[in-house]
């Protein structure tokens, strides 16, 4: 047998914006391996392409040519509602802005994926006792009923975590999850996802800060739609 | 996704925003009230019309003074209807069951120590039982002779009887007129309100007694006892338009009028039937388009709150595409929104229709007859108009891009 596929595997992807002279060509041919359990920090500057790689690997986009299969999937030519399938089951965001849905309580927004579930339905109870379980795994087991209104940013990016989690994703994907956290708040949040690292999920973070960074086990950096460095552990692992 | 979870979805979206549903719920529940109320209140008119025509009883002929030579009073000697037209048709026309011939005042009635003002004094003929369908409930009616005769006797509707003397039994009571004195000889059966008159609240009498007593002297000199309307009941096994013409041609002898140029007009119950229910459709058509054009502004209402909805949860909706919904799960989410606005305010609106036309007919403005038919119609439309009026809102908020919906402020 050969070794199991990454996680993650592009081959050749670019993404093209606009037409003509107004073309921008924001991802220029990148490949990517990510493997199983690890844990990657994506830096760059702004227009590095950074965010349109995350976004292609998260789904929320389409590659304009290469391939991209998550956990042995080509998914790159997926339409709409395959990618939406694909984003709920194998896919858990967590974003800078947190993204919760005002006027609901927390264990309401862990459980939102779930509605979107296809295939075997579960019990209300079923899913009802599992969002508990996630909610009091990141520590607010005692805050199931606030709203977002009545919670820390840090409790709330702790409820978006919950929510990447509930439909046990291949693959957590966080844009600059602490990027409106104060600093104590943001290394909670770090460690938080340390944990869940050791604890076997796979992460690939954006970033802009090297402190945050320094959580990850890799650092790939992007610069004009290409990989400018693949870091490993700090000594280079690829140079492009 | 299952039906149940498109539902939980929509209607917590609902109700996150209690207000906001409840405005745009507003013109559905007008509409569908309206369209209820509408219903409700032609459907009243025409039972009222229904009611009065057949409490008038059947075959009835109704012979009208009409005064197309020169105007009321201009030749006092000729014009109009008299009381002895009346019996001339009876006599003479063949086919004829009963005629009556009103003249109507309004006085004060005194029992012994009770006194009602502005009641409705009815004079009329022997045959007003009969046609007019009355039965007597206490006592008797008046007969020809006491008719002939001026006898200053009356019969009592229900409800003034009771007034007047309460539990003790009327008749061979006196009663004072105005301020003569009569003596009550019967009463009649409960009839009830038909169209606007209360026959129990009346009393009746010898039409003779009204000419000689409730006519105002300088009226009674020049028109004499003319009458304004008489009735005639055709008999069962008659022809009606053979009475019509025998009843054209005796009056028209008596008054020495042609036939072309007629001092009076004949109208048989079916013309009033057909005038009224012509009035009756024109009317209820144009409630209908009323409530209709209601209807079609509450779900412009809906759309237009829904366009705005989407463009306000245009983050919301990028967050449930990010986790996982499809730009299906997204066009049925706000679809069902505006059905299940719809819904409500359609259930709603039967409630307030429903209780509108109750509370129009108890507070005795309108007489209102709800018509199951037109609930479900209006509850039909209104879910209509909202799946109509949310398909595009519903559709833009599916195509919306996830990244640009979650970047959106």
């Amino acid at each position: 047998m050969n070794k199991p596929h990454p996680i993650i595997q592009t081959h050749n992807i670019t993404k093209v914006y606009g037409m003509g002279d107004a073309q921008v060509r924001a991802l220029d041919g990148v490949d990517l391996s990510i493997g199983e359990n690890e844990f990657v920090a994506i830096m760059g500057p702004s227009g590095s392409g950074k965010s349109t790689v995350m976004n292609i690997l998260g789904c929320l986009d389409r590659p304009t040519a290469g391939q991209y299969f998550l956990a042995g999937e080509d998914v790159s030519q997926f339409d709409k509602t395959q990618l939406a399938i694909i984003r709920n089951e194998r896919i858990g965001f967590v974003f800078q802005s947190f993204n919760l849905l005002a006027r609901t309580t927390a264990l309401e927004n862990v459980l939102l994926p779930t509605l979107y579930n296809r295939g075997e339905e579960k019990e209300n109870a079923e899913y009802h006792q599992k969002g508990i379980a996630v909610l009091e795994s990141v520590g607010l087991g005692d805050r199931l009923h606030h709203q977002p209104h009545e919670m820390s940013g840090g409790q709330i990016q702790r409820v978006a975590i919950a929510r990447a989690l509930i439909n046990d994703p291949v693959i957590i994907l966080a844009d600059e999850p602490t990027g409106n956290l104060d600093s104590k708040s943001g290394a909670e949040i770090m460690e938080l996802l340390t944990e869940l690292h050791a604890q076997g999920s796979t992460i690939v973070m954006v970033t802009h800060e090297d402190e945050i960074a320094e959580y990850a086990q890799r650092v790939i950096r992007f610069r004009d739609g290409v990989i400018e460095t693949d870091k490993k552990n700090g000594h280079t692992l690829v140079q492009s | 996704m299952k039906t149940s979870k498109v539902i939980t979805i929509a209607w917590n979206g609902l109700v996150k925003n209690k207000l906001r549903s409840l405005l745009t719920m507003l013109g559905v529940i007008i509409g569908v009230a309206a369209v209820i109320i509408m219903i409700a209140i032609s459907a009243g008119a025409e039972a009222t019309i229904e009611e009065e025509i057949t409490s008038l009883g059947s075959n009835l002929i109704f012979v009208q003074a009409s005064f197309t030579r020169g105007g009321p009073g201009a030749q006092p000697s000729s014009g109009g209807l008299v009381y002895d037209d009346a019996f001339a048709i009876a006599d003479e026309v063949s086919g004829v069951a009963g005629v009556v011939v009103e003249q109507s005042s309004s006085e004060t009635v005194k029992a012994s120590n009770n006194s009602i003002d502005g009641v409705s004094v009815l004079g009329s003929t022997e045959d007003l039982p009969s046609v007019r369908d009355i039965n007597i409930a206490q006592g008797r009616y008046f007969t020809q002779q006491e008719i002939d005769r001026t006898q200053k006797v009356v019969v009592l509707g229900a409800s003034l009887a009771e007034e007047l003397f309460g539990e003790a039994p009327p008749v061979g009571q006196i009663v004072t007129v105005g301020t003569t004195k009569f003596t009550v000889i019967g009463v009649f059966a409960e009839k009830g309100l038909v169209g606007d008159v209360d026959y129990d609240a009346r009393v009746y009498m010898p039409i003779t007694v009204v000419f000689q007593k409730f006519t105002p002297s300088q009226f009674a000199r020049m028109v004499g006892d003319r009458v304004r309307l008489i009735y005639v009941e055709v008999a069962e096994d008659a022809n009606q338009d053979d009475v019509i013409l025998q009843i054209e041609l005796l009056l028209a002898k008596r008054h020495d009028v042609s036939l072309d140029e007629p001092d009076f007009s004949i109208t048989t119950q079916q013309d009033i039937i057909t005038t009224q229910e012509a009035t009756t459709e024109a009317f209820r058509n144009l409630l209908a388009w009323v409530a209709a054009v209601s209807l079609i502004v509450g779900g412009i209402g809906i759309m237009n709150i829904m366009m705005v909805s989407v463009t306000e949860r245009t983050r919301e909706i990028g967050i449930r595409q990010s986790i996982g919904a499809s730009p299906n799960d997204i066009r049925m989410q706000f679809l069902t929104e505006a059905l299940l606005l719809s819904l409500v305010g359609g259930l709603i609106g039967v409630f307030v229709g429903v209780g509108g036309s109750w509370l129009f007919n108890l507070t005795g403005g309108m007489r209102t007859v709800i018509v199951p038919s037109s609930i479900l119609l209006a509850f039909g439309s209104s879910a209509a108009v909202g799946i109509f009026f949310g398909y595009y809102p519903a559709n833009n908020a599916a195509q919306l891009d996830p990244i640009e919906a979650l970047r959106h402020e």
